[in-house]
């Protein structure tokens, strides 16, 4: 049969695929630029998704060159790792679960595998099913390729969640009898400010502290919503009995919040927690003093 | 495309989350550092991001933020599109009043905004969406005469 004498002459099937994925990477790409993950990732230009397309097709061609259809570790697949990574890590961070992420690449299959077909004159001959095969079969291995990404950019956000869970733990420290301090760091936001307001107010009770200290040093940005909390917090505690003083609100941060129109008149603020602190400190009547004044002081009293 | 460095191109970054303004917050201070801004001017910029993507987020129902570095000439720069197609401003002069808020905020996310950038520009469609479009361009610093 004529048919088995071709299959003898013809080139291993995969590198058909390489040689389509070379040849029609252009059109390839176009199509892929208007499927669902390359569309949601390159959201600002069209070019950018079609660029992207262009490397994912010339990573697979040169993976079917290797003959290597199933490997997720065929070298070929080097060059666009961490594109597919950012890819699938900028899906996950809209939301988008690794299920749905691994849809998304099985779609690009079909795009794919239709441009394959109607390269053959006989789309149903032996020899079109073959090729369309090996295409679906490198296919999937992206798809196995981007899941392993995704699972690794899963972990990360894990991580990242469990650093800010570790933000949440804020600690009231008693400075000195009566008085209180929350070091504040990283991001305020509306859960963990209520965090922070619920742990001073409970320690103001706990301590029966007077003075309460909100050192907001590390945090980066007082916007509105962070300010807004800040006079809550110092409202509550007004109302517990305490004074709130805060500190560390840096030169950069101050310039701002009097842009944005927000009036911190009636919150005590320092530039600094030492200065916080030695201001409680002296409305209690404790000063602190270097020690060769304080003997001074001693020796003053006993003349 | 004009593109300051390699390093700075245009990006879109989504919002619809707590987690996601922290992100715009982190990824506008590092492109505004990157082309050259000045420590307030990164601060003030950062804030007015802030602001502006937190009210995507809570009165657009979410949607992006479109960054692109500008380069012109000696001057570069930071345009930053917050975009929603939530329900749109109907009365913009009273959405920009110090103080106006339709719910619990400080009203002072717009109006502050504005204060803190050198353009500011409003496109809003009832029903539609709104985007908020502000540039702020870096000052240069010329050359201090105290160099070691
Ligand atoms: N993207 C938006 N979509 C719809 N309405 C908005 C948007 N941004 C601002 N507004 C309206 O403008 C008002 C003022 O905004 P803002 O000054 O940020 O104050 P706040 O957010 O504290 O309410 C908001 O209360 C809201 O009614
Ligand atoms: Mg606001």
């Amino acid at each position: 049969m004529s048919v088995s004498e071709e299959n003898a002459e013809r080139e291993p099937v995969a590198y058909q695929v390489s040689a389509f994925l070379e040849r029609r990477r252009e059109q390839i790409a176009q199509r892929w630029a208007d499927a669902a993950l390359f569309r949601t990732v390159f959201t600002v230009s069209r070019d950018e998704a079609v660029e992207a397309g262009r490397a994912v097709a010339a990573a697979l061609a040169a993976v079917a060159a290797s003959g290597r259809l199933d490997d997720i570790r065929a070298s070929g697949f080097e060059a666009v790792r961490d594109q597919l990574g950012r890819m699938a890590a900028s899906r996950a961070r809209t939301g988008t679960d690794p299920d749905g992420v691994a849809n998304e690449v099985a779609a690009l299959r079909e795009p794919a595998t239709e441009l394959l077909r109607a390269e053959f004159a006989e789309p149903d001959a032996p020899e079109a099913h073959e090729a369309v095969l090996a295409l679906t079969v490198l296919m999937g291995t992206l798809r196995l390729v981007v899941m392993e990404t995704t699972v690794s950019a899963g972990e990360e956000l894990i991580a990242r969640q469990r650093e800010q869970l570790h933000e949440v733990a804020t600690p009231v420290i008693k400075l000195w009898e009566s008085t209180v301090a929350v070091p504040l760091i990283g991001t305020l936001d509306s859960a963990r400010s209520q965090v922070v307001m619920e742990s001073l107010l409970d320690a103001i009770v706990a301590e029966r502290a007077r003075y309460a200290i909100l050192d907001i040093t590390g945090v980066p940005t007082v916007d509105s919503l962070v300010a807004q909390h800040l006079m809550k917090t110092v409202a509550a505690a007004r109302l517990m009995g305490a004074e709130c003083i805060v500190s560390g609100i840096r030169p950069a941060i101050a310039q701002t919040i009097v842009h944005l129109g927000i009036d911190l008149g009636t919150v005590l603020t320092r530039s600094s927690l030492a200065d916080a602190l030695a201001y409680a400190l002296s409305q209690q009547g404790v000063e602190i003093a270097p020690l060769r004044a304080v003997g001074a002081a001693a020796d003053a009293g006993t003349r | 495309m004009m593109q300051a460095s390699r390093h700075a191109g245009p990006a879109s970054l989504p919002i619809g989350s707590d987690a996601d303004l922290a992100w715009v917050r982190q990824q506008v201070r590092q492109a505004a550092a990157e082309l050259g801004f000045g420590l307030v001017q990164q601060t003030k910029l950062v804030t007015a991001a802030s602001e502006l993507a937190r009210n995507t987020l809570v009165h657009g129902g979410g949607g992006h933020v479109q960054i692109t570095p500008l380069d012109a000439g000696s001057s570069r720069g930071l345009r930053l599109a917050f975009v929603d197609t939530g329900p749109g401003i109907r009365d913009l002069d009273q959405a920009l009043t110090d103080g106006y808020t339709s719910g619990g905020g400080l009203g002072l996310g717009l109006s502050g905004a504005k204060r803190l950038v050198q353009e500011f520009e409003v496109d809003s469609r009832p029903g539609e969406g709104t985007t908020v479009t502000v540039t702020a361009w870096a000052t240069v610093v010329p050359p201090s005469r105290t160099v070691p």
